[in-house]
Order: structure tokens, then C-alpha cells, then sequence
């Protein structure tokens, strides 16, 4: 049969698609702004609150100053290996303080600073990165699902999580971060697929930074911004100042108060900038230029939160010296606490790898045992 | 006695569908998902009817993406659910390799057991359906190869039931292998009182015999249990043993059959270089040097990518390669 034949075909036969060929929604609203959103330095800073500020601030130091004593820590070998965030401490923890109590944060393994931010006590967030425990810290207690290594593939686990919590009628979000180049992975694009499907109570946080390792993002992507893959979702994009940490907030907040509204899920690209390599392994001179990251030093978060707040008022030399006092306090107790060798018993290789030990298990963690008690001899 | 509770000839899929009903009616913690459980009631029909007695936020149709599909099972098992995955065939199941590995395995151990998963995956597995490629392998290996994951496969109607009611009652991850092949085998089975949840980590004797032991598990016990009777007529009497879960691994159950027997014969469609098979000879030997007469045999896949179904035939572990490898067997003593 051909086209001619088709019942209803004649001369001025012209298939009408049908509904679901067209856009089921308007894509405009969902588009990001093409410059990123910024508060300090502008008219929108009228708006800031002073204790809300000088409590970023507060952080923010202290977040610079957990930065410094990884590192040292990783320099003295205390630590196998430390992802800084200088640079991008307004990220971190605008992330954690945006969350309630009862909300999850799902960090990748550069968030550290965001787990700290959030409460957790500095020593647990560092045992995946001293070579300790995997997970220094009960994830459920803390609401802190363990620091990702595998790229993205936290966020499925962020978007079922707020998922379950809907279902049994908890007023949970869950808040996922992930940097540049995690956006390239195929957990990425199913993570934001299920949350905007299901509506899912979600923030997904990236963390531009310019680099995924040495790879710049022109490598990593051709979008036009990262937040416009939102678009494709059907989820909103925003693009933020990443290194403005009262933009970040107010960002961050909004995306956080939609989706306990049940207004679902938002992405958030926040354009920020990795002031140090990618870790200690990593010789960053050999794929950017001095003067790039000199440039971003002018921009540095905790300058422009300064800034402002002096400008206005909001701070005096007092605030900022009470604020280096309480970061050289958390940085004096972390030393002392990594200073400590850990004492880790041997036979917990075998506790935690099923509820109930397997037969194959129990002969070896036999075995592991003769051999300590022959060491002890 | 009424009538009603009497056994009736059901098929595999029956059984488990049966199965995910009751846990689910027992336990509102328990949720499925996956491509096509909803309306469909699945490609085999496994979740027939779930969605329309327990709402679609129970048993779900989920976007097409298995690292998506296990990924977000992740997620509300973290949150206190005990999600019930489908991934359609076996090969299918290949996207969501890194969640399964990644995440799904470790994250008891790396939360030194604050945070098991109560995750049950089911895989349609292995051949012998006519399937194009994709959709007949044997995966079990890697799953094998993988600390923190249980592996089981139901080889009977009465274990499917029981074994997939132990799965999502688990606390750890567990992989529940579906012989896609025995789907519709049959047997008399009474749904309205089925059997006593099996115990995962149990081997099953299937027959007893003197001669030597056949080791397998899920598609080729059939297989094993007919060569075991056409052995009789060589004067053989093979002994069967249904292995039901690969991990934990019941060596008490498998080297007390060897010992009597004397002599081993491992048999799997899974390939034979690298696959379970291998690990299984190795335990026997270890266990039971002094007793055997004869080297441990593998009948197993050849080591080829799965072949188209016209020639499957040739690929899969048949009666008479049983009954070579049996003779073989006699040959070294």
C-alpha cells in the first residue's frame, strides 16, 4: 500500500503530527540568566541582613582556614590526600547553611568543607581523605551521605533519597553537589531525568570551577552555560556568582524553599574558581597561567563579602578578629586531633561487608587472625 | 480440608509474582521498580497486577535508565525503604554496573554498617529463549567477584518464592538471578500456603547417587537432572546438587556430596575461563583432594560472546556433554 492508498490520502494529503510531537512545555522560563546573578557590590546588596552576613563571613573564614590546615596536614603526611577549595569556600558553605536539620547533603569527595560547614566535627569528615575509615561519620545521624568519589553518581542516590522522603510524607530536600566535569557523566543526566520526572525535592549544586582536573571546561562542554542543561530536564537553571556568597545564599535558598513547596527540583550552576591544583598529585602550572589565577584572586569570596560588610557597616576590625580567632581554634583543635595516630583494629575488614558473616569470610578473618596473633609472639 | 489450599501446577513466574505480593502486603517498606513493571506488569509479566493493587508509588515505571533505575533504589534504601529492582534482561543490567559496584556493594563497609542497603535486584538471566543478542547472558561472575553483594538463583517454583522472599528480607544487597528460561516451567505448588522462606547460603540436594556429583544451579538443573537419569542406563548414579546461591557459597553442603561421591562435575551456561566454575573446582579441590578420583570437570559455555539463538543450541550445556564429561569422569579411574 502506498501513501496514495491510505484511506483519507489524496492530493493535499499532509500528516497532522500528533500532540506529542510539540513541546509539552515553554522552554523560556526554564532558561538561565546569561550573566550569573550577583548581590554584593550591587543595588541588590541593600537587601542583605547583617547577622545572616557576618554569619557567612564567620564561615567563610573558618572555611579558608580548614583549607590551609588540610593541606598542611596533607603536607606532613597526615593526610593521603586533600581537594582544596580555596576559592570556592562560598559554595561550600552557602550549601550546608541553606539546608535544615532534617534535610540531606550529598557532597562529591571535594566537599569536605561543606560537610564541616554543616556540623560535622572536622577530624570524621577527614577519614576517607587520612586513608582511616571510608566514613568517619553515620550518615543517617548526621544527615550526610559519604563524600562521593565516583563522579555524579551521588546524585541518583540524592534524588532517591528526597524521593522516599516524599513518599512517606517527610518535609525533606536534598541538596547534591557536583563539580564541572561531573556534569560530562551518564549519572548526571539520569539523576536530573528522574528528579524532574518524579519532582523530586532536589538541588543539584554545580561547582564550575574551570577545571576538571586539567581538562577546561571549552573541553568538557558545548553548552552555553552548565545551569542551561536544566532546560532539557524541564527543571529551571540558575547561574550564580559562585565566589558572592550572599548571591549563592539567596540562590541556594530559593531553589531549597521551591522544592519543599513541591515545586521540584533546580539546577544551579555556580561559576567559581579552583585557586589550587586539584590536589597535592596534581602540577596545575602545566595547564593554566599565573595571571588567570591572579585574576580570580581579585575576585576572591571572602574579599567581596569584606568589602561590603565594612562598607556598610555590617563589620568592624573586631568582627574580623574574632572571626581568625575562632578559625585558628578550629584549625589548633583538627591539628591536635589528626596528630593522633588512628587505632584501627585489623578484624574490622571482615564486620561491616555483610549483616552476617559469610562462611568464606569467617575463614579468613581466621586466617588474618592466626597471622596477628603470630606478629604478637 | 478445603479444597482452596490444595497444590496446583504453577509456573516460575507465578511464584514470584506471588512473591513480591506478599512482601510488599507484609512489608509497606517494600517498593518496586524499574522499565515496564507498571501497566505492563513487565516484559515477563513478573510484576503482573502490582501497580493496580498497590498504586504506582509502590510499583513504579521509571524512566528508561538502569544506573538511574538502581541509582535512585539507592537513595530510599539510605532512606529506609527496601526497593525491588527490575532490570529487564540481563545485559541490560550493564549501565548500572558502577552503582552496583560502586555504591550498592560498599556502603555498609564504607559506613562500618551504619548504612546497609536492603536492596534486592532482579536479572532475567541466561539463554535458551530465542533471544537476539543482549538478552541471554550469564553475568553471574562479575557479580561473584564483588564483596558486599549476595547472589542467588532459584532453580525450582517452590525456591523462587522462597528465595525472593529471603532477598528483600535481607539487609544486605542481594542479586536475584531469574532463569528467564524456567520462567514458565511448572510444578504443584500451593500459593495460597507456600513454602518456608528459604535460607540464603543453602545448597539443595536434588538427587541422591553414588557415582558422582553434578554442582549447578538456576537454567541447568533441568539439564543435570536428565542427564542424571539418562545416566542410569550407563550404570552411572549421579547425585545433583542445586547450588541456589552462589554467594555465600554452602561448601559444607557441596564437599560432603563430593566426598561420598568421590568425583565432580561442575555445570553452568556461563563461560567456563573466568567463570564460576572455576572458583567452584578450586573449592572442591581444596576441601576434598583426598577424596576425589578424578580432576573436578567443568561442562560450562564455550568462552565466546553469546551466539546468535540459531546456534545456541551448540553453546549451552546439553544432556549428552554432561553425560562426556561423566564418562571422563570413569575414564580417569
Amino acid at each position: 500500500m502506498t501513501v496514495q492508498e491510505l484511506p483519507g490520502a489524496g492530493a493535499d494529503y499532509r500528516p497532522t503530527p500528533p500532540p506529542a510531537w510539540r513541546p509539552r512545555i515553554d522552554a523560556a522560563p526554564l532558561l538561565p540568566d546569561t550573566e550569573p546573578h550577583r548581590v554584593l557590590g550591587t543595588p541588590a546588596a541593600d537587601r542583605l541582613d547583617p547577622a545572616l552576613m557576618r554569619r557567612l563571613y564567620a564561615e567563610l573564614v573558618r572555611g579558608r582556614r580548614y583549607n590551609a590546615q588540610a593541606t598542611a596536614l596533607t603536607r606532613q603526611g597526615r593526610l593521603a590526600v586533600y581537594p582544596s577549595t580555596v576559592g570556592q569556600e562560598a559554595c561550600e558553605i552557602a550549601a550546608a547553611l541553606v539546608l535544615e536539620e532534617q534535610d540531606w547533603l550529598f557532597p562529591s569527595y571535594r566537599d569536605t568543607l561543606a560537610a564541616v560547614a554543616r556540623g560535622l566535627d572536622p577530624m570524621q569528615a577527614l577519614t576517607l581523605l587520612r586513608g582511616d575509615w571510608h566514613t568517619g561519620y553515620d550518615p543517617r545521624e548526621c544527615r550526610i551521605a559519604p563524600l562521593s568519589t565516583p563522579l555524579a553518581t551521588q546524585l541518583p542516590h540524592a534524588v532517591g533519597l528526597a524521593h522516599a522522603a516524599r513518599l512517606k510524607g517527610d518535609d525533606v530536600v536534598a541538596l547534591a553537589m557536583v563539580g564541572d566535569g561531573g556534569t560530562s557523566e551518564g549519572d548526571f543526566h539520569e539523576a536530573l531525568n528522574f528528579a524532574a520526572v518524579w519532582q523530586a525535592p532536589v538541588v543539584f549544586l554545580v561547582q564550575n570551577n574551570g577545571f576538571a582536573i586539567s581538562v577546561p571546561l571549552a573541553k568538557q562542554t558545548a553548552a552555553p552555560s552548565l545551569a542551561h542543561k536544566a532546560v532539557g530536564y524541564g527543571i529551571p537553571g540558575r547561574l550564580v556568582d559562585g565566589n558572592d556568597v550572599a548571591a549563592m545564599h539567596e540562590v541556594l535558598s530559593e531553589a531549597v524553599r521551591k522544592a519543599r513547596a513541591g515545586g521540584g527540583p533546580t539546577l544551579i550552576e555556580a561559576v567559581t574558581y579552583r585557586m589550587e591544583a586539584h590536589t597535592n598529585a596534581d602540577d596545575a602550572t602545566r595547564y593554566r597561567t599565573d595571571a588567570e589565577v591572579e585574576a580570580w584572586r581579585a575576585h576572591d569570596p571572602i574579599m567581596l563579602l569584606e568589602r561590603e560588610l565594612t562598607e556598610r557597616g555590617f563589620l568592624d576590625d573586631e568582627g574580623i578578629q574574632a572571626a581568625k580567632d575562632a578559625a585558628e581554634s578550629m584549625a589548633s583543635d583538627l591539628r591536635d586531633a589528626m596528630n593522633a595516630d588512628p587505632v584501627l583494629d585489623p578484624m574490622d575488614l571482615f564486620t561491616h561487608v555483610y549483616a552476617e558473616q559469610t562462611g568464606q569470610l569467617r575463614e579468613q578473618a581466621a586466617l588474618l587472625r592466626a597471622e596477628l596473633e603470630a606478629e604478637e609472639q | 480440608m478445603a479444597t482452596a489450599t490444595a497444590a496446583k501446577p504453577a509456573t516460575m513466574a507465578q511464584a514470584l509474582n506471588r512473591a513480591l505480593r506478599d512482601a510488599m502486603a507484609d512489608d509497606p517498606s517494600v517498593h518496586l521498580m524499574g522499565e515496564d513493571v507498571g501497566a505492563l506488569g513487565g516484559v515477563f509479566r513478573i510484576t503482573d497486577g502490582l501497580t493496580k493493587e498497590f498504586g504506582e508509588d509502590r510499583c513504579t515505571d521509571t524512566p528508561l535508565a538502569e544506573a538511574g533505575i538502581l541509582g535512585t533504589a539507592v537513595g530510599m534504601a539510605m532512606y529506609g525503604l527496601r526497593p525491588v529492582v527490575e532490570m529487564q534482561f540481563d545485559a541490560f543490567a550493564y549501565p548500572a554496573f558502577e552503582q552496583l559496584f560502586s555504591h550498592v556493594a560498599k556502603m555498609r563497609n564504607r559506613t562500618r554498617g551504619a548504612m546497609p542497603l536492603p536492596i534486592t535486584i532482579r536479572v532475567p538471566y541466561g539463554g535458551g529463549i530465542g533471544g537476539v543478542e543482549h538478552h541471554s547472558d550469564s553475568s553471574e561472575a562479575y557479580y561473584m567477584a564483588t564483596p558486599g553483594l549476595h547472589v542467588v538463583t532459584p532453580a525450582t517454583v517452590e525456591d523462587a518464592y522462597g528465595l525472593l522472599r529471603a532477598s528483600i528480607a535481607s539487609d544486605d544487597p542481594v542479586i536475584f538471578l531469574e532463569p528467564k528460561r524456567l520462567y514458565w516451567s511448572k510444578a504443584d505448588w500451593n500459593p495460597a500456603a507456600p513454602a518456608p522462606v528459604a535460607p540464603i547460603g543453602r545448597a539443595a540436594v536434588r538427587r541422591t547417587g553414588a557415582s558422582a556429583t553434578l554442582i549447578t544451579y538456576g537454567p541447568s538443573l533441568p539439564v543435570c537432572l536428565e542427564a542424571a537419569e539418562a545416566a542410569r542406563e550407563e550404570g552411572w548414579d549421579l547425585e545433583v546438587v542445586d547450588l541456589r546461591s552462589l554467594v555465600p557459597f554452602d561448601d559444607d553442603t557441596v564437599a560432603a556430596s563430593v566426598r561420598r561421591t568421590g568425583r565432580a562435575v561442575v555445570v553452568h551456561e556461563s563461560t567456563g575461563f573466568g567463570g564460576p566454575g572455576g572458583e567452584i573446582a578450586a573449592r572442591i579441590t581444596e576441601r576434598c583432594f583426598h577424596h576425589l578420583e578424578a580432576p573436578v570437570l567443568r561442562v560450562a559455555g564455550f568462552d565466546i560472546p553469546y551466539p546468535p539463538p540459531m546456534l545456541e543450541k551448540h553453546h549451552l550445556p546439553g544432556v549428552d556433554r554432561i553425560l562426556d564429561a561423566v564418562a571422563r569422569l570413569q575414564w580417569e579411574n
